[in-house]
Protein backbone atom coordinates (compact mmCIF):
# COMPACT_ATOMS: atom_id res chain seq x y z
CA UNK A 1 0.00 0.00 0.00
CA UNK A 2 2.84 2.36 0.43
CA UNK A 3 4.09 3.08 -2.75
CA UNK A 4 4.55 5.98 -4.67
CA UNK A 5 5.66 9.03 -2.28
CA UNK A 6 2.39 8.14 -0.18
CA UNK A 7 3.75 7.59 3.92
CA UNK A 8 2.67 5.66 5.93
CA UNK A 9 1.06 8.10 7.91
CA UNK A 10 -0.59 9.13 4.88
CA UNK A 11 -1.70 5.47 3.99
CA UNK A 12 -3.32 4.95 7.87
CA UNK A 13 -4.93 8.29 7.06
CA UNK A 14 -6.48 6.71 3.95
CA UNK A 15 -7.62 3.42 5.58
CA UNK A 16 -8.86 4.96 8.73
CA UNK A 17 -11.03 7.25 6.50
CA UNK A 18 -12.42 4.60 4.43
CA UNK A 19 -13.21 2.27 7.13
CA UNK A 20 -15.05 5.07 8.88
CA UNK A 21 -16.82 6.08 6.17
CA UNK A 22 -18.06 2.36 5.41
CA UNK A 23 -19.19 1.65 9.33
CA UNK A 24 -20.99 5.20 8.70
CA UNK A 25 -22.96 4.58 6.05
CA UNK A 26 -23.69 1.12 6.88
CA UNK A 27 -24.95 1.66 10.01
CA UNK A 28 -26.94 5.25 9.03
CA UNK A 29 -28.45 2.83 6.10
CA UNK A 30 -29.53 0.10 9.37
CA UNK A 31 -30.70 3.01 11.47
CA UNK A 32 -33.12 4.06 8.91
CA UNK A 33 -34.47 0.28 8.03
CA UNK A 34 -34.87 -1.07 11.32
CA UNK A 35 -37.85 -2.96 12.30
CA UNK A 36 -37.31 -1.87 16.30
CA UNK A 37 -36.76 1.16 17.32
CA UNK A 38 -34.12 -0.26 20.23
CA UNK A 39 -32.19 -1.58 17.56
CA UNK A 40 -32.60 1.31 15.08
CA UNK A 41 -30.92 4.23 18.38
CA UNK A 42 -27.85 1.26 18.76
CA UNK A 43 -27.25 1.20 15.46
CA UNK A 44 -27.84 5.03 15.60
CA UNK A 45 -24.70 5.21 18.30
CA UNK A 46 -22.79 3.20 16.18
CA UNK A 47 -23.32 5.72 13.41
CA UNK A 48 -22.31 8.93 15.87
CA UNK A 49 -19.15 6.68 17.35
CA UNK A 50 -18.15 6.54 13.49
CA UNK A 51 -18.68 10.46 12.78
CA UNK A 52 -17.10 11.12 15.94
CA UNK A 53 -14.03 9.03 14.34
CA UNK A 54 -13.65 11.39 11.34
CA UNK A 55 -13.61 14.47 13.69
CA UNK A 56 -11.12 13.21 15.17
CA UNK A 57 -9.67 12.19 11.75
CA UNK A 58 -10.12 16.01 10.73
CA UNK A 59 -8.06 17.24 13.80
CA UNK A 60 -10.84 18.45 15.70
CA UNK A 61 -10.97 16.89 18.97
CA UNK A 62 -13.16 18.51 21.06
CA UNK A 63 -15.66 18.33 18.98
CA UNK A 64 -15.42 14.82 18.37
CA UNK A 65 -15.51 14.25 21.69
CA UNK A 66 -18.34 16.62 22.20
CA UNK A 67 -19.93 14.01 19.83
CA UNK A 68 -19.82 11.45 21.69
CA UNK A 69 -20.02 12.93 25.50
CA UNK A 70 -23.75 14.82 24.40
CA UNK A 71 -24.77 12.46 21.36
CA UNK A 72 -23.65 9.06 22.56
CA UNK A 73 -24.01 9.86 26.48
CA UNK A 74 -26.69 12.19 26.58
CA UNK A 75 -29.20 12.08 23.71
CA UNK A 76 -28.78 8.10 22.59
CA UNK A 77 -29.81 7.61 26.45
CA UNK A 78 -32.65 9.99 26.35
CA UNK A 79 -33.98 8.50 23.42
CA UNK A 80 -33.44 4.80 24.64
CA UNK A 81 -35.71 6.32 27.84
CA UNK A 82 -38.26 7.33 25.71
CA UNK A 83 -38.32 4.10 22.80
CA UNK A 84 -38.98 2.35 26.71
CA UNK A 85 -41.34 4.40 28.11
CA UNK A 86 -44.06 4.60 24.78
CA UNK A 87 -44.22 0.51 24.22
CA UNK A 88 -42.45 -0.92 21.15
CA UNK A 89 -44.23 -4.42 20.97
CA UNK A 90 -47.32 -3.40 19.76
CA UNK A 91 -45.69 -1.08 17.02
CA UNK A 92 -43.26 -3.94 15.80
CA UNK A 93 -45.68 -5.62 14.88
CA UNK A 94 -47.69 -3.24 12.51
CA UNK A 95 -46.08 -1.76 8.55
CA UNK A 96 -43.26 0.07 9.69
CA UNK A 97 -42.97 2.26 6.30
CA UNK A 98 -45.13 5.33 5.58
CA UNK A 99 -48.58 5.49 3.46
CA UNK A 100 -46.51 8.10 1.35
CA UNK A 101 -42.88 6.23 1.18
CA UNK A 102 -42.67 5.46 -2.58
CA UNK A 103 -42.77 9.38 -2.93
CA UNK A 104 -39.93 9.83 -0.45
CA UNK A 105 -37.50 6.93 -1.52
CA UNK A 106 -38.20 8.75 -4.87
CA UNK A 107 -37.41 12.45 -3.51
CA UNK A 108 -34.61 10.85 -1.63
CA UNK A 109 -32.84 9.48 -4.92
CA UNK A 110 -33.83 12.76 -6.93
CA UNK A 111 -31.48 14.68 -3.54
CA UNK A 112 -28.68 12.31 -4.17
CA UNK A 113 -28.62 12.65 -7.86
CA UNK A 114 -28.79 16.62 -7.28
CA UNK A 115 -26.24 16.54 -4.39
CA UNK A 116 -23.89 14.18 -6.61
CA UNK A 117 -24.64 16.78 -9.78
CA UNK A 118 -23.62 19.72 -7.35
CA UNK A 119 -20.37 18.30 -6.04
CA UNK A 120 -19.21 17.29 -9.35
CA UNK A 121 -19.82 20.64 -10.76
CA UNK A 122 -18.12 22.01 -7.69
CA UNK A 123 -15.43 19.60 -7.21
CA UNK A 124 -12.60 21.62 -9.26
CA UNK A 125 -12.93 24.05 -6.33
CA UNK A 126 -12.61 21.64 -3.43
CA UNK A 127 -10.47 19.41 -5.42
CA UNK A 128 -6.72 20.11 -4.81
CA UNK A 129 -5.45 18.77 -1.46
CA UNK A 130 -5.41 21.06 1.60
CA UNK A 131 -2.44 22.16 2.70
CA UNK A 132 -2.68 20.73 6.48
CA UNK A 133 0.39 23.00 7.93
CA UNK A 134 0.73 21.47 11.59
CA UNK A 135 1.31 24.56 13.38
CA UNK A 136 2.07 24.55 17.08
CA UNK A 137 -1.46 26.09 17.68
CA UNK A 138 -3.06 23.37 15.76
CA UNK A 139 -2.19 20.90 18.06
CA UNK A 140 -3.94 22.67 21.44
CA UNK A 141 -7.42 21.95 19.16
CA UNK A 142 -9.89 22.59 22.67
CA UNK A 143 -7.94 25.70 23.93
CA UNK A 144 -8.50 27.10 20.55
CA UNK A 145 -12.04 26.32 20.33
CA UNK A 146 -12.42 27.62 24.02
CA UNK A 147 -11.04 30.92 22.97
CA UNK A 148 -12.82 31.22 20.48
CA UNK A 149 -16.09 30.60 21.95
CA UNK A 150 -15.09 33.35 24.97
CA UNK A 151 -13.80 35.74 22.48
CA UNK A 152 -15.60 35.94 19.46
CA UNK A 153 -18.24 34.10 19.40
CA UNK A 154 -19.10 35.26 23.25
CA UNK A 155 -22.97 36.38 22.14
CA UNK A 156 -24.20 32.97 20.56
CA UNK A 157 -22.74 31.55 23.08
CA UNK A 158 -24.63 33.32 25.95
CA UNK A 159 -27.76 32.45 23.56
CA UNK A 160 -27.35 28.93 23.25
CA UNK A 161 -27.07 28.66 26.73
CA UNK A 162 -30.34 30.73 27.11
CA UNK A 163 -31.74 28.11 24.65
CA UNK A 164 -30.81 25.20 26.61
CA UNK A 165 -32.43 26.63 29.88
CA UNK A 166 -35.64 27.50 27.67
CA UNK A 167 -35.13 24.07 26.19
CA UNK A 168 -35.10 22.07 29.84
CA UNK A 169 -38.24 24.37 30.91
CA UNK A 170 -40.22 23.33 28.26
CA UNK A 171 -39.27 19.71 28.10
CA UNK A 172 -40.34 19.10 31.60
CA UNK A 173 -43.89 21.37 30.72
CA UNK A 174 -44.33 18.44 27.78
CA UNK A 175 -43.35 15.98 29.58
CA UNK A 176 -45.36 16.56 33.11
CA UNK A 177 -48.88 14.95 34.21
CA UNK A 178 -51.57 17.61 33.99
CA UNK A 179 -53.24 18.18 37.57
CA UNK A 180 -56.74 18.16 37.30
CA UNK A 181 -57.62 18.50 40.56
CA UNK A 182 -55.64 21.89 41.05
CA UNK A 183 -56.36 25.24 39.53
CA UNK B 1 -4.08 13.36 2.96
CA UNK B 2 -7.86 12.78 1.88
CA UNK B 3 -9.62 15.28 -0.52
CA UNK B 4 -11.95 17.64 1.41
CA UNK B 5 -14.71 16.53 -1.63
CA UNK B 6 -14.67 12.79 -0.19
CA UNK B 7 -15.88 14.34 3.33
CA UNK B 8 -18.59 16.60 1.16
CA UNK B 9 -19.78 13.13 -0.59
CA UNK B 10 -19.91 11.24 2.70
CA UNK B 11 -21.93 14.17 4.48
CA UNK B 12 -24.48 14.24 1.24
CA UNK B 13 -25.02 10.63 1.27
CA UNK B 14 -25.36 10.67 5.23
CA UNK B 15 -28.14 13.77 4.64
CA UNK B 16 -29.81 12.09 1.69
CA UNK B 17 -29.92 8.65 4.18
CA UNK B 18 -31.66 10.81 6.56
CA UNK B 19 -33.99 12.44 4.42
CA UNK B 20 -35.27 8.92 3.33
CA UNK B 21 -35.69 8.21 6.89
CA UNK B 22 -37.81 11.25 7.61
CA UNK B 23 -39.90 10.64 4.26
CA UNK B 24 -40.15 6.87 4.87
CA UNK B 25 -40.98 6.05 8.34
CA UNK B 26 -43.75 5.43 10.05
CA UNK B 27 -42.22 5.89 13.71
CA UNK B 28 -42.03 9.27 15.19
CA UNK B 29 -39.27 8.42 17.06
CA UNK B 30 -37.25 6.81 14.15
CA UNK B 31 -38.39 10.34 12.81
CA UNK B 32 -36.08 11.64 15.33
CA UNK B 33 -33.56 9.97 15.05
CA UNK B 34 -32.89 10.16 10.86
CA UNK B 35 -32.86 13.91 11.74
CA UNK B 36 -30.20 13.73 13.99
CA UNK B 37 -28.47 11.78 11.12
CA UNK B 38 -28.87 15.17 8.82
CA UNK B 39 -27.80 17.87 11.41
CA UNK B 40 -24.67 15.11 11.91
CA UNK B 41 -24.07 15.38 8.22
CA UNK B 42 -23.83 18.83 8.16
CA UNK B 43 -21.46 18.92 11.17
CA UNK B 44 -18.91 16.70 9.20
CA UNK B 45 -19.48 19.55 6.51
CA UNK B 46 -18.60 22.01 8.63
CA UNK B 47 -15.72 20.52 10.05
CA UNK B 48 -14.46 19.39 6.74
CA UNK B 49 -14.31 22.89 5.88
CA UNK B 50 -13.00 23.88 9.19
CA UNK B 51 -9.97 21.42 8.67
CA UNK B 52 -9.40 22.94 5.17
CA UNK B 53 -9.63 26.23 5.62
CA UNK B 54 -7.10 25.69 8.47
CA UNK B 55 -9.77 28.12 10.80
CA UNK B 56 -11.75 26.73 13.75
CA UNK B 57 -14.78 28.78 12.80
CA UNK B 58 -16.24 25.38 11.59
CA UNK B 59 -15.81 23.57 14.57
CA UNK B 60 -17.35 26.42 16.58
CA UNK B 61 -20.46 26.12 14.43
CA UNK B 62 -20.46 22.60 14.68
CA UNK B 63 -20.95 22.76 18.59
CA UNK B 64 -23.51 25.20 18.20
CA UNK B 65 -24.71 22.83 16.42
CA UNK B 66 -24.74 20.13 18.88
CA UNK B 67 -26.68 22.39 21.52
CA UNK B 68 -29.37 22.93 19.12
CA UNK B 69 -29.66 18.88 18.34
CA UNK B 70 -30.02 18.77 22.16
CA UNK B 71 -32.59 21.54 22.63
CA UNK B 72 -34.45 20.00 19.66
CA UNK B 73 -34.18 16.20 21.04
CA UNK B 74 -34.69 17.31 24.49
CA UNK B 75 -38.33 19.42 23.55
CA UNK B 76 -39.19 17.24 20.65
CA UNK B 77 -38.93 13.73 23.03
CA UNK B 78 -41.05 15.95 26.17
CA UNK B 79 -43.78 16.34 22.45
CA UNK B 80 -43.39 12.20 21.76
CA UNK B 81 -44.33 11.69 25.62
CA UNK B 82 -47.25 14.16 25.79
CA UNK B 83 -48.46 12.78 22.46
CA UNK B 84 -48.79 9.26 23.62
CA UNK B 85 -50.02 9.84 26.98
CA UNK B 86 -53.20 11.50 24.79
CA UNK B 87 -53.39 9.48 21.58
CA UNK B 88 -51.96 6.16 23.25
CA UNK B 89 -49.86 6.20 19.55
CA UNK B 90 -46.89 7.48 18.04
CA UNK B 91 -47.51 6.65 14.14
CA UNK B 92 -47.81 9.29 12.41
CA UNK B 93 -49.85 7.77 9.92
CA UNK B 94 -52.66 7.81 12.74
CA UNK B 95 -51.53 11.24 13.96
CA UNK B 96 -53.93 12.95 11.24
CA UNK B 97 -56.12 15.03 13.23
CA UNK B 98 -54.74 19.23 12.36
CA UNK B 99 -55.20 17.57 8.58
CA UNK B 100 -58.49 19.26 7.02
Amino acid sequence: MVSRGISGKESMEIFLFYSLATTLLTFAVLTVTARNPVRSAVYLVSTLLAVAGLFFLLQAEFVGAAQILVYVGGIMVLFLFVILLVNVERAEKERTSSRQWKTGLALGIVLVIELGYLLSRGSSIFGETPVRELIEGRSQNTESVGELLYTQYMLPFEIASVLLLVAIVGAVVLAKKKMQNRA
Amino acid sequence: MIETTHYLILGALLFSIGVVGVLTRRNILIIFMSIELMLNAVNLNLVAFSDRLQGLDGQVFAIFVITIAVAEAAVGLGIVIALFRNQETINIDTLDQMKW
